[in-house]
């Protein structure tokens, strides 16, 4: 089992070819005002992959995920053009934007333990969707807090504020949370800022595991952190997407386009 | 499509389809937009009320340059009415202002005591009893002022007659603080304690920490409870009525008797008839009242504007 999830960074090509494709992006531009922030982005993101998303600060790494589950709405300013198709249909124009973000979570930069108990926090999100009995309920927030590798740091206290956890902690809880209403897709940005190396290693095991349950996207800034677990990888620079491949390719050699190699060995950002 | 496991075609649909959620989302926005519409109507439905009341004075006798520069206020007189409201805008103008003089270091030095260096038993105490001091009616400050401050200021200073300015402003200060307080004390506590970790980590000292990191920081909220303040000093009127002595005069120094504009609404509208010049220019006044809140929260809105470009 283990085996067959590492191997699966250095995967046979054609098994993720024939991966029906999750989300479709083409020709995405993203402007603030008058300032661009990503432009003519095209890329397929394949059912249970883990696609890495890596490049320096300003790159359009947040704007992207932004824009996939219209979180741009939260900022007029943010101007969207191009398609981007979530099972084939047009999240710009869907009727039900609340229907669209439950079935795709999101995990910010910085942990943000909600000011309710940890239980709360997990069943939150399936109490909102109409789950009331306790009993359901139970099971969910085990599962999830489990499935977030904090099961067994927090099951004695589940009553405890969860924003009193620690910074790793409530990381975890925070994925918790996002798996909770059992997400297609699992958004990751930037997640091991605030969090230690321990922890960090625990959470990519967990993201090893959940690729078999959904779709990852992994935007981060550690390059090293896309190679342990992503799949295929693009590379954001400046608003323009450089280069998509298979992440090993990134690193071993098939690189087109010299930024990426220059980037990828440290030689900036 | 046809290899699609079942939930999935479902789950697609939802994205496309407006559930209940969906609606009662909608239903609350538009109950909010009416609710928060509403209270706008109100205050322009006040404001079209007293400009009616007030209009036909403005149109037909209003003299702008007597009613701004003459001290001299006779609107009962029933042969050479006089229309000078000058005599109460300095009146509320000084009343205010000494108010404000009293009010401001009060409110922020308590601010500052409670938010930053109190805690625990002392902190709740001094919060519940500042919020208490807050809800003393204004009538009552009144007769604090009329039987307590009078006397006093007859025999402290020696003066003929202890309803003055200093009286009311000392009352109003008194008055207006314990809701600045309030106000302050909420911007110095949403400051976060990150700021002021960063500042004792440098080896700052808790007055610097104060003074450099928290005061600058929570500069708004401060800015808005000063201005609060302001405001509530120009509004007041019991407690001005029945400390400032109700007497038209220039105030030349802090020991004259004054009389406020709202005062002046309050103590005449009911002996007016309705209709004539004097129940009209009364409204007048209160159109004028109304403009001047109106520009203070205006400044203070530009104000805190320009504080968050900058």
């Amino acid at each position: 089992m283990v085996a067959s999830i590492q191997g699966a960074a250095i995967p046979p090509a054609a098994q993720t070819e024939q991966a029906p494709v999750k989300l479709e992006v083409r020709d995405l531009t993203i402007r603030y005002g008058n300032q661009p922030a990503l432009s003519n982005v095209s890329l397929d993101i394949r059912e249970h992959e883990i696609f890495g998303i890596i490049g320096p600060a300003n790159a359009g790494k947040t704007s992207f995920l932004k824009t996939v589950n219209r979180m741009n709405t939260f900022n007029a300013n943010m101007h969207v053009d191009g398609e981007i198709l979530f099972n084939g249909l047009d999240v710009r124009h869907l009727k039900n934007v609340y229907a669209l973000r439950s079935r795709i979570g999101v995990v910010f930069p910085l942990p943000v333990g909600l000011p309710m108990t940890v239980y709360d926090n997990v069943a939150l999100a399936p109490r909102l969707s109409g789950i009331k009995d306790k009993a359901d309920l139970d099971i969910i927030v085990e599962r999830c807090l489990g499935r977030a590798a904090l099961w067994d740091e927090v099951k004695d206290r589940l009553d405890s504020l969860g924003s009193l956890l620690s910074g790793g902690q409530q990381q975890r809880l925070t994925i918790a949370r996002a798996l909770s209403q059992e997400p297609e897709v699992l958004m990751l940005d930037e997640f091991s800022i605030a969090v230690d190396p321990v922890t960090t290693m625990r959470i990519e095991d967990v993201l090893k595991e959940l690729k078999e349950e959904m779709t990852i996207i992994l935007v981060t800034n550690l390059v090293q952190q896309a190679r342990r677990l992503a799949g295929r990888t693009a590379f954001f620079l400046n608003g323009e997407c450089v280069e998509i491949g298979e992440t090993e390719d990134l690193f071993t050699g098939e690189i087109k386009d010299r930024r990426t190699r220059d980037y990828v060995e440290g030689r900036f950002g | 499509m046809s290899g699609q496991p079942m939930t999935k075609t479902a789950d697609m649909a939802a994205f496309d389809r407006r559930n209940a959620d969906w609606y009662i989302d909608k239903l609350v926005q538009v109950l909010v937009f009416i609710g928060g519409i509403s209270a706008i109507i109100f205050v322009v439905g006040i404001f079209a009320f007293v400009t009616k009341e007030g209009f036909g004075f403005i149109l037909d006798r209003f003299d702008f340059q007597e009613f701004f520069t003459s001290p001299y206020w006779y609107p009962a007189d029933e042969d050479a009415p006089e229309y000078g409201i000058l005599a109460l805008i300095a009146g509320t103008a000084s009343v205010t202002g000494l108010a404000m003089l009293v009010a401001i270091p009060f409110s922020l030095g308590t601010a500052v005591y409670i938010a930053e260096f109190a805690s625990g038993k002392t902190r709740e105490t001094l919060k519940v009893l500042v919020e208490l001091l807050a809800a003393i009616p204004s009538v009552v400050w009144g007769f604090i002022g009329l039987s307590i401050m009078n006397p006093l200021i007859i025999e402290l200073f020696d003066v003929p007659v202890g309803l003055n300015v200093l009286n009311a402003g000392i009352i109003l200060g008194l008055m207006a603080a314990p809701i600045m307080t309030s106000i302050a004390e909420d911007a110095l506590k949403a400051v976060p304690d990150r700021y002021r970790e960063a500042a004792e980590a440098m080896g700052a000292t808790r007055w610097q920490v104060i003074y450099k990191t928290v005061l600058p920081a929570a500069k708004n909220g401060l800015l808005g409870a000063v201005l609060l303040g302001v405001g509530r000093g120009f509004g007041e009127t019991m407690a001005v009525l029945m400390a400032t002595g109700h007497s038209i005069n220039m105030p030349g120094s802090v020991f004259d008797s004054v009389r406020a504009l709202t005062a002046t609404i309050a103590a005449e509208l009911g002996e007016t008839a309705v209709g004539s010049d004097h129940y009209q220019v009364l409204f007048t006044i209160g159109i004028f009242l109304f403009l001047i809140t109106f520009v203070i929260n205006l400044t203070a809105d530009l104000i805190v504007r320009g504080i968050r470009k900058g």
